[in-house]
């Protein structure tokens, strides 16, 4: 099998070498790739939408139909995550583990005993639990508010600096994973619920649907942001800009809900109980 | 001579990043594990990335954000200024697609490994045939 | 686009590419893994894709390192090849 796999490796490699050959120079600015669309594109980006990063100006605006595809993927893989791992039922054996605060025993109960559900001495713990540490969870607690900050930097000024909606989302994300990882994850999911998540993913995805039907409703294309110039009351260009802004956020918190639910699901396999 | 040494300077890099995607298909046909399965799989989505990203890149050109985008004054903006922002759009949308498919991927494991035990390519075919 | 910093993050980058396919623990090339993520950041913010190379700091070395790392604690951490 192996040998087999090396000649395919090696047979497909070389006539990908031989493709190779005819490539233009590296950095030639007469490439192909380089002389049909995109001049266009860098030239009158900033004359059609006011957008300085051009990237965003393309990813938004020019090519707006795949990026709206590209959310409605990541809400798929959150829903087909939900749908492969997670169960209802108790676990097998039934027992939890729990710990009294002020001596440091750990109490077994099983499944006929009866738990000590909001008691201040007794708190559940994991089957592979740690003790508490200061450090880490301090520093944690700390931090979180910085990071949701500058992942909402990211996505606001995404028109001017690298950056967007694809990205912020994922950084807000990690702010709940952090937190869910230094603290356990029945803390996080009091925080941010699994019906939250859920509800937030179908939130974006109906924030950027819904501002292309928006348009076509007033008239023009669908996800032709220049429609909405009445709406907000400024000039095509302007509102052109405002549109992205506005499904940069649906695609930021879409993203978000979705690196959420799959943390949780894939951490505790799940069930919701234990994580990390 | 410095003819051939010049053309192999040229296309070098593009022959590493052919290299880099044979590593990672070659994984996913000879590995019998299947964590280094999807190891290898996403290898091979990077370093495709990797491969388009470089077609866009231009000698002497800039970042594609234009500088001073919202002074009064509207200078000439010259396509040969700044790379080509269209690659850096498409593999934008290949990174979150490929970690879309790393997460449905990850909860197959999850489910295949609490079905049959074990993760092993070849004991999960022999555990099939028993049942 | 300097083209000397470029062919040694490439050769780092097939370097730990093969190191995270032949080690043994899985938690291990979960890690190896998460650095090959962060290179080829680097090897893109060296060619001008600033873009892509935010999204794959913070997906790859992020948030891919992490289920990586849920997904062999749930499952099993040796492995035979």
């Amino acid at each position: 099998m192996k040998v087999i796999g090396l000649i395919l490796v090696v047979i497909l490699g070389s006539v990908l070498v031989y493709g190779s050959l005819e490539f233009p120079p590296w950095g030639d600015p007469t490439s192909p790739a380089s002389s049909h669309v995109s001049p266009y594109y860098i030239e009158k980006a900033v004359e059609d939408t006011s957008v300085p990063n051009l990237v965003t100006a393309v990813l938004a605006d020019y090519r707006g139909y795949d990026t709206m595809f590209e959310t409605i993927v990541i809400f798929a893989a959150g829903i087909a995550c939900i749908v492969l791992l997670r169960t209802f039922k108790k676990t097998e054996s039934g027992s939890r583990l729990y710990r009294h605060i002020p001596t440091g025993i750990t109490l077994k109960i099983e499944k006929k005993g009866r738990f000590p559900e909001d008691s201040v001495v007794f708190e559940r713990i994991d089957s592979h639990w740690v003790p508490h540490d200061l450090i880490v969870q301090t520093t944690c607690r700390m931090i979180v508010p910085f990071i949701q900050i500058f992942a909402l930097y990211v996505i606001a000024h995404g028109h001017h600096s690298p950056g967007g909606g694809f990205q912020g989302g994922v950084i807000l994300g990690a702010a709940m994973i952090i937190y869910a990882i230094a603290f356990n994850l029945r803390s996080a999911i009091r925080r941010m619920s699994e019906r939250s998540t859920v509800m937030l993913s179908s939130l974006g995805v109906f924030i950027y649907a819904g501002t292309g039907a928006l348009c076509m409703l007033l008239g023009l294309n669908y996800l032709d942001y220049s429609a909405m110039a009445g709406l907000l009351g400024v000039d095509p260009v302007t509102a052109r800009s405002h549109g992205i802004l506005i499904v940069e956020i649906g695609v930021g918190i879409a993203v978000m809900a979705v690196m959420v639910t799959l943390y949780y699901n894939l951490a505790s396999a799940g069930r919701h109980d234990e994580g990390l | 001579m410095d003819v051939f040494l010049d053309f192999l300077i040229s296309k070098a890099n593009y022959w590493l990043y052919i290299f880099l995607m044979m590593i990672g298909l070659y994984a996913i046909m000879t590995k019998k594990n299947i964590v280094k399965k999807i190891i290898g799989m996403n290898i091979l989505q990077t370093a495709v990335i990797l491969f388009f990203v470089s077609v866009g890149a231009k000698e002497k050109a800039t970042i594609p954000i234009i500088e001073h985008g919202h002074d009064s004054t509207h200078t000439a903006i010259s396509a040969t200024h700044y790379i080509n922002p269209l690659p850096h759009v498409l593999m934008l949308t290949a990174i979150v697609v490929a970690v879309a498919t790393l997460g449905v991927a990850l909860a197959l494991v999850i489910r295949i490994h609490q079905q049959y035990r074990t993760l092993e390519e070849d004991e999960i075919l022999e555990r099939i045939r028993e049942a | 686009m300097i083209w000397q910093i470029e062919i040694v993050i490439l050769i780092i980058v097939i370097i730990l590419a093969v190191g995270a396919l032949s080690v043994k623990d899985l938690l291990g090339a979960a890690t190896l893994f998460g650095a090959y993520s962060f290179m080829m950041c680097l090897l893109w913010a060296i060619m001008g894709a600033v873009d892509v190379a935010f999204t794959e700091a913070s997906v790859g070395a992020g948030v891919s390192t992490v289920m990586f790392v849920a997904a062999v604690f749930r499952t099993s951490r040796r492995t035979q090849d």
